[in-house]
């Protein structure tokens, strides 16, 4: 719902539209909060007269304009990578520049304004993420492989909610390295002192 | 390729709603009836999807100054409600409704009401100019041009947004409010807590009774 009012930081915009992009039910989910917004700003109480300039300005630009051009639809430079995020990061996945951040598991950072985080993860097969909680929300996208949790399994199109109430120690599916973005807007809580200590230098 | 659109303002009819969609609000400018007399019955969802199909294939200003009517309002009211001032409203109205003209050919009727549709389209320019943020959108769904739609598929939305339309207006006031504000307040779910002095499992127990009434309306 508030994807579809507008109201979340873009890194959460941007985990969204890369899921709805992989699934189908989020989709529709997503644009039948759409139209609660379009049904709310149809039955205002009261609108807001317009000025007679907006209308006579509005009917000068259109005798310009013309229809946009259909532009094909562009194709994936990754098959694993959806569109919305493939504008962030440039391409493929495997020309992203991962940066370790301890036990094989490699990060990077994507830039979006500052109210959240969002990252790519690297959790090589089989190997776990120290076991973490939350100051806040995370949300966590399954690009490739899979990886496995207190909640649940999460495969290719899955996305993960975790609040302040889970505790968890995601592990990567042995078959395949796993690949997430994954999006904070707090930083992690983590249990042991390690990854506490190194956590502020890796914004985690 | 331009054509010369030689056009009047004098001229132009007063977009009229249909009788369904008229509100007796006193903002509202009511004047005379549109001269087409067939367009005072048709359903109000069904009536401004025509518009846009004769804002597509004929590039009909007349269609364009009536949707501009209606929604141009309602757009500015919600840019209001979101905390925009009256000036920087009416720009992004001008933007949204230029918008609405260049991208009519992409409206798809099977899948959106015009109201919905002009509704991403100003939230979407809202958070360009607010935030100065890029709002990622999910990837489209279609590829290349489409076939005309299926008349059914489009009825069929048209219908659902009727009763969704039904169901918030029949919404407690308490509960309308709510949904008000998580879409026009530009809060978030603590926010309102703060704002309306209630504990933030209310709130959010009250958005999700909310937004399930509204589920069950439709179904």
């Amino acid at each position: 719902m508030a994807y579809s009012a507008g109201t979340l930081p873009e890194a959460m915009n941007l985990i969204v539209a890369a899921h709805v992009s992989m699934c189908d039910e989020c989709r529709a989910a997503v644009e039948a909060y759409d139209a609660v917004g379009g049904a709310l700003m149809d039955n205002v109480d009261a609108v807001e007269p317009l000025s007679d300039e907006c209308l006579s300005n509005a009917l000068a630009l259109i005798q310009q304009t013309d229809l946009d051009p259909v532009l094909a639809r562009p194709e994936r430079k990754d098959p694993k990578v959806p569109l919305p995020l493939e504008n962030y990061i440039g391409g493929r996945l495997e020309d992203v520049r991962w940066r370790s951040i301890g036990m094989g598991v490699k990060q990077s950072i994507i830039p979006t304004s500052s109210e959240a985080t969002a990252r790519l993860l690297y959790i090589p097969a089989g190997m776990a993420v120290p076991d973490h909680g939350h100051n806040g929300i995370e949300l966590t996208l399954v690009l490739q492989g899979a990886f496995e949790d207190e909640d649940g399994r999460f495969a290719c199109g899955d996305m993960e909610v975790a609040t302040e109430d889970l505790q968890h120690t995601p592990i990567a599916d042995i078959s395949e390295d796993c690949i997430c973005l994954a999006v904070t807007n707090a930083p992690l809580r983590f249990n042991s002192f390690l990854p506490r200590l190194i956590q502020p230098l890796l914004r985690i | 390729m331009f054509r010369n659109y030689d056009i009047d303002l004098a001229d132009m009819p007063i977009a009229v709603a249909p009788a369904a969609y008229r509100r007796s609000s006193s903002h509202v400018k009511i004047l005379e009836q549109p001269k087409v007399s067939t367009d005072r019955d048709i359903d109000p969802v069904a009536y401004w999807a025509e518009c846009l199909v004769r804002i597509r294939d004929d590039r009909d200003q007349k269609a364009f100054v009536e949707v501009f009517q209606y929604f141009g309002p309602r757009v500015k009211s919600f840019l209001m409600k979101s905390g925009a001032d009256a000036a920087v409203a009416e720009d992004c109205v001008q933007d949204v409704m230029t918008t609405v003209w260049r991208k009519a050919h992409l409206f798809d009727p099977t899948r959106a009401s015009v109201s919905t549709w002009v509704f991403t389209i100003a939230r979407n320019r809202n958070i360009d100019i607010a935030r100065r943020q890029r709002r990622p959108e999910p990837e489209d769904l279609s590829w290349g041009p489409q076939p005309e739609p299926e008349q059914t598929e489009v009825i069929g939305l048209q219908q659902e947004t009727q009763r969704l339309g039904q169901v918030l207006a029949s919404l407690p006031k308490e509960q309308r409010t709510m949904v008000e504000k998580a879409y026009f307040g530009d809060l978030s779910h603590s926010e309102i807590a703060a704002e309306t002095g209630l504990p933030l499992g209310t709130i959010k127990s009250r958005i999700r009774l909310a937004l399930e009434r509204l589920r069950k309306g439709l179904t």
